[in-house]
């Protein structure tokens, strides 16, 4: 297929545009959450979307986008939820609280993925493609509820633009202004779950992390100014999924996710190697030219 | 009259012990005021309880004579500067500008007026042609004014400060002792964690002595005093000669 055919289309067009959107909203909350030190948080909540969309589709009979989404959105949330209680109630630690909800969530989501595999109205193109993701799958109504999703996060998100910098920079300076930790921290990590559900027919619940993750890093790289960085990371997010989308449309039964997470490792090794002001090899070479000749 | 900052039989637990054991003092309006105490006495807990970023057991907090709730935009703040991410993407007066945001409240954001301000905020403490440094390149004094700056960009009438000396140089630690005085002068109240017991005296007028419960507080010519403060430093003299004061 030539180029002109690849973009005009139709199942093409709805891949890159679901994976384009994907990485700018995902680019952008995962700026906030990796400078907050919160990277896993998504990773966490994306896994403990799987039992969601399975209980969604056992309890409904139906794979409609949008009630998929809403059970994946719920089973997030309680994710959420828990996350909070452990770390408030039990002397675990965040990252051990993080593990736990992803491994609990997900092993039962794997259980039920069985069980739905098993109904007789289970069709071949099942849940599974839940996991990795199959861009392929995306029809116009897909895109057009992704789009809907991703204005309501990028709307909320230049609202509060201001008080979440302040989230990310020095919360209790913050606090003690009135913006409160809770209501910021409820928000910002409501905002990352609407990315997730944006990502969950694109890359998949396994691999959604690296989309809130990868960009923002690599963006980190390139600027020291906040917005920027975001302007940077939305880019490299869209990249990301457009690249990885059209290598894993133009062979069949690629997963996307794979794909995506590949192209995107390519811009955050870049950007970590040779970035001018932070990058490993122009450090080196500074180090290495102000250094005094070694005596012999 | 009404003390800036009064407080209250305040007590906060950490896991198990107490970290401040019902603390009460009042803070005269108009005074540079100092708490001292050993490591682990409660000192930056205090301002943070003052300020809800803890949750207290028990205790009451006034400023002004109303609850602090009703107050916060009467109060500045000043963290320890190694609380933050020196890293964070963002430039000096970008940090000062912060201090605007708690009058400006949810959702506007700051324009010129906040903009003039946070500038005017950074020539008191000697900083405008850093305006534009990115943060991470700032020295520890630097750092220190700049978080000096955004309290005063908060144009408040009590400014509670967490070590606003720890590890600066000599010629920061100068201009902030001009900043303080410029603020008592004001008519304005400092109340400053401070750990440099020989300085209490020539830059504070009122301080408590802290160690979980407050041993005492007063007047500086008043209650610090060397048995007050072996009191309060479990009897550790050793310090307390080396600073001529035993």
């Amino acid at each position: 297929m030539d180029l002109l055919g690849l973009l005009t289309d139709y199942t093409l067009r709805n891949v890159l545009l679901g994976a384009a959107l994907l990485g700018v909203v995902s680019g952008v909350l995962g700026t906030f959450a990796v400078l907050r030190g919160q990277g896993l948080l998504g990773d966490a909540l994306a896994h403990a979307a799987l039992p969601g969309i399975c209980l969604a589709f056992l309890l409904t009979g139906s794979k409609a986008m949008p009630v998929l989404l809403l059970g994946a959105g719920v089973a997030a949330w309680l994710g959420a939820l828990l996350l909070l209680w452990i770390v408030r109630q039990t002397r675990l630690a965040q990252d051990a609280a993080l593990g736990i909800v992803l491994a609990v969530f997900f092993e039962f989501g794997l259980t039920l993925l069985t069980v739905a595999n098993r109904r007789p109205d289970a069709t071949q193109a099942g849940l599974d493609r839940y996991l990795f993701g199959q861009a392929a799958t995306l029809v116009g109504e897909n895109v057009i509820v992704m789009a809907v999703l991703a204005a309501i996060a990028l709307l909320a998100t230049a609202a509060v633009y201001k008080e979440l910098k302040l989230l990310a920079f020095d919360p209790d300076f913050g606090s003690s202004l009135g913006f409160g930790v809770g209501p910021l921290s409820v928000a910002l990590t409501t905002l990352i779950t609407v990315a997730i559900l944006i990502g969950l027919q694109t890359v998949g619940v396994v691999l959604m992390a690296a989309m809130l993750i990868g960009p923002a890093a690599a963006a980190r790289q390139w600027t020291n100014r906040l917005s920027t960085m975001i302007a940077l990371s939305a880019a490299f997010g869209a990249a990301a999924g457009v690249v990885g989308a059209l290598i894993s449309a133009s062979a069949s039964r690629i997963p996307t996710g794979p794909m995506i997470v590949l192209a995107l490792t390519v811009i955050v090794v870049g950007s970590i190697l040779f970035a001018p002001a932070r990058g490993v090899l122009p450090e080196w070479w500074r180090t290495r030219r102000a250094a005094p000749e070694t005596p012999a | 009259m009404t003390p800036a900052l009064e407080v209250r039989d305040l007590t906060v637990v950490y896991r198990d012990a107490p970290a401040l054991d019902r603390a009460t003092l009042a803070v005269p309006a108009g005074t540079l005021a100092a708490i001292v105490g050993p490591n682990g006495a409660g000192k930056s807990t205090l301002l943070k309880a003052v300020q809800d970023l803890v949750p207290r057991v028990n205790g009451e907090v006034r400023v002004f004579g109303v609850p602090y709730r009703q107050a916060r935009l009467r109060v500045g703040y000043v963290p320890q500067r190694t609380a933050v991410d020196w890293d964070f993407p963002t430039d000096v007066l970008d940090v000062v500008l912060m201090g605007t945001y708690g009058r400006l409240g949810w959702l506007r954001r700051p324009g010129r007026a906040e903009r003039e301000t946070a500038l005017s905020a950074l020539e008191l403490v000697g900083m405008r042609d850093l305006a534009h440094r990115q943060i991470g390149q700032l020295s520890g004094g630097q750092q220190q004014r700049v978080f000096l700056a955004r309290a005063l960009a908060q144009q408040a009438e009590l400014y509670l400060m967490d070590e606003p000396f720890a590890g600066v140089d000599a010629a920061t630690e100068r201009a902030i002792v001009d900043v303080l005085r410029g603020l008592r002068a004001a008519g304005k109240t400092v109340v400053c964690v401070h750990h440099d017991l020989e300085s209490v005296p020539d830059y504070f007028d009122w301080v408590a002595l802290l160690n979980v419960r407050v041993i005492a507080s007063g007047w500086v010519s008043e209650v610090f005093t060397p048995d007050r403060l072996a009191e309060t430093y479990g009897g550790r003299l050793g310090l307390l000669t080396r600073i001529g004061m035993a």
